[in-house]
């Protein structure tokens, strides 16, 4: 069964109808012992780390996620998914995470005389580093849809899976350990480049 | 580096695409689903859903259209025209829109676009203005005044202000259109576009005008705009998005080359 959590941080409708495009039908939930059940977890979202954070712990999410992560179960984090799976972030005046992977989300700050919009948002290219399996068939150069003003800043360079361009910023913009990979961008938005993302996570075996 | 966006707008009347001429004489294109699954597989970047009768007649979004484009495509789409207060923006969100897009009602009522900004977050809201040159004067000194209705109203608002005020009031995103432009295909209203793409921090769409890339490309540049909204090149004029795209990316242009249709669709 996959798990997609549903923690009041956005709407999950549209990462529901990608995975039924691919031919799965997603279990939409916010019962931690589904997700302990699940054989791979959809962890999305946008919204803030605070109040995403809060809502995780309320619902005794963050365990269950810990727990899937500790079994060595597939989990996708996608946007503030994959910035609340590092330790700390600094939205809200800090706020501690899941810690999962090592490492802090920050917001973007370019260089005296770089005047980009924040947030981040539309279509941009990731360098993927890879080879992994969930990028399997995403042809160099594709590029990913982006709704964010932080991004995630990961203690150790190994973690690092695709890269992205902002001004004068090179940031990390999908990352891969182990059962986990997170990315910032919404591969459920990001036409077939981000379905085929999404396809391979659902056939991953790590 | 970002690239810079490649919209389409479908009107939509009677569940079907329509486009005229300066919001008169409207003549039917085509289904909306349909259409917009053939410009997903061509690689627009986002698509709009303008739906012209709810907003005229009071009625309801067809929420059951929004769910079945929700199924068929995976970019980013807005729903506007027919959002009548915070529960209808819900219901196109939860049906799977990325984006509402308000319009008269957020010259009514301004709060509506703090209200949504708090319950759905800024990159759901996006204000449509529709701008008419008017000469800049006291009361107008941008020159352009903010009009409703399809530019049948006048509404005494300076386009500037409102769109910095739209701005601190939380919009993630200005939709400008041009009626003195809207469906003459002679290109964009760029003096218009670059004024409120440097008063306001958020993302700026152009629209209204467009009949060439040449077009496209040069609000894109001199009109300082991150997308390019369009409609009759691609309804009637027998333009497509890579050609589109493939011009803009010879003026050095960034855009996505991509197109829909690979191994997942």
């Amino acid at each position: 069964m996959i798990a997609v959590l549903d923690y009041d941080a956005g709407n999950l409708t549209s990462v529901a109808c990608a995975v039924r495009h691919l031919g799965h039908e997603p279990e939409i939930t916010r019962d931690p012992e589904v997700v302990r059940s699940a054989d791979r977890v959809i962890f999305p979202g946008v919204g803030a780390a605070g109040s995403s954070m809060a809502t995780l712990e309320k619902l005794g999410l963050a365990d269950a996620l810990r727990d899937v992560h500790s079994a060595g179960r597939p989990i996708l984090g996608i946007c503030i998914g994959c910035q609340v799976a590092f330790s700390r972030s600094e939205e809200d005046g800090g706020t501690d995470c899941l810690g999962l992977l090592e490492g802090e989300a920050v917001r973007f700050r370019f260089a005296e005389g770089v005047d980009r919009k924040v947030p981040h948002m539309g279509w941009n290219e990731v360098r993927f580093g890879g080879p992994h399996a969930v990028l399997e068939g995403i042809p160099a150069g594709s590029q990913f849809y982006f709704v964010h003003s932080y991004h995630v800043v990961p203690a150790e360079p190994a973690l690092v899976l695709g890269t992205a361009s902002y001004g004068d910023i090179d940031f990390t913009a999908a990352v891969a350990r182990d059962n986990l990979v997170a990315v910032q961008f919404h591969a459920e938005k990001s036409g077939p480049a981000g379905l085929k993302l999404l396809e391979n996570f659902l056939e991953w075996s790590p | 580096m970002l690239s810079k966006r490649l919209i389409v707008c479908l009107d939509v009347r009677d569940g079907k695409v329509t486009k005229g001429v300066q919001f008169k004489g409207n003549v039917e294109v085509g289904e909306p689903v349909a259409m917009a699954e053939e410009y997903y597989r061509q690689g627009v970047d986002e698509l709009v859903f303008y739906d012209i009768t709810a907003s005229a007649e009071g009625r309801p979004i067809d929420i059951e259209m929004v769910r079945e484009v929700a199924r068929r495509i995976f970019i980013p789409f807005s729903v506007g025209g027919g959002i009548r207060n915070l529960d209808d923006m819900r219901q196109v969100l939860l049906a799977g829109a990325e984006k509402v897009s308000v319009n008269s009602l957020a010259v009514r009522e301004p709060a509506i676009i703090s209200d949504g900004a708090r319950a759905f977050g800024n990159q759901c809201i996006v204000l449509g203005m529709d701008a008419l040159e008017v000469g800049a004067s006291e009361e107008i000194p941008s020159g352009y005044e903010i009009v409703v209705k399809g530019g049948r109203e006048r509404t005494g608002i300076d386009m500037l202000e409102w769109a910095k005020r739209a701005e601190e009031l939380g919009a993630g995103e200005i939709c400008l259109n041009s009626i003195n432009a809207d469906g003459t295909r002679d290109g964009y209203e760029l003096t218009a576009t670059r004024m409120v793409s440097r008063a306001v921090e958020i993302p700026v769409i152009a629209s209204g005008g467009a009949g060439t890339s040449e077009h496209l490309a040069r609000v894109l540049t001199e009109g300082e705009a991150d997308a390019a909204l369009i409609a009759s090149m691609v309804h009637f004029l027998g333009f497509t998005i890579p050609g589109i795209k493939s011009d803009l990316a010879a003026e050095g242009i960034r855009v996505r080359l991509e197109t829909g249709g690979g191994p997942a669709s």
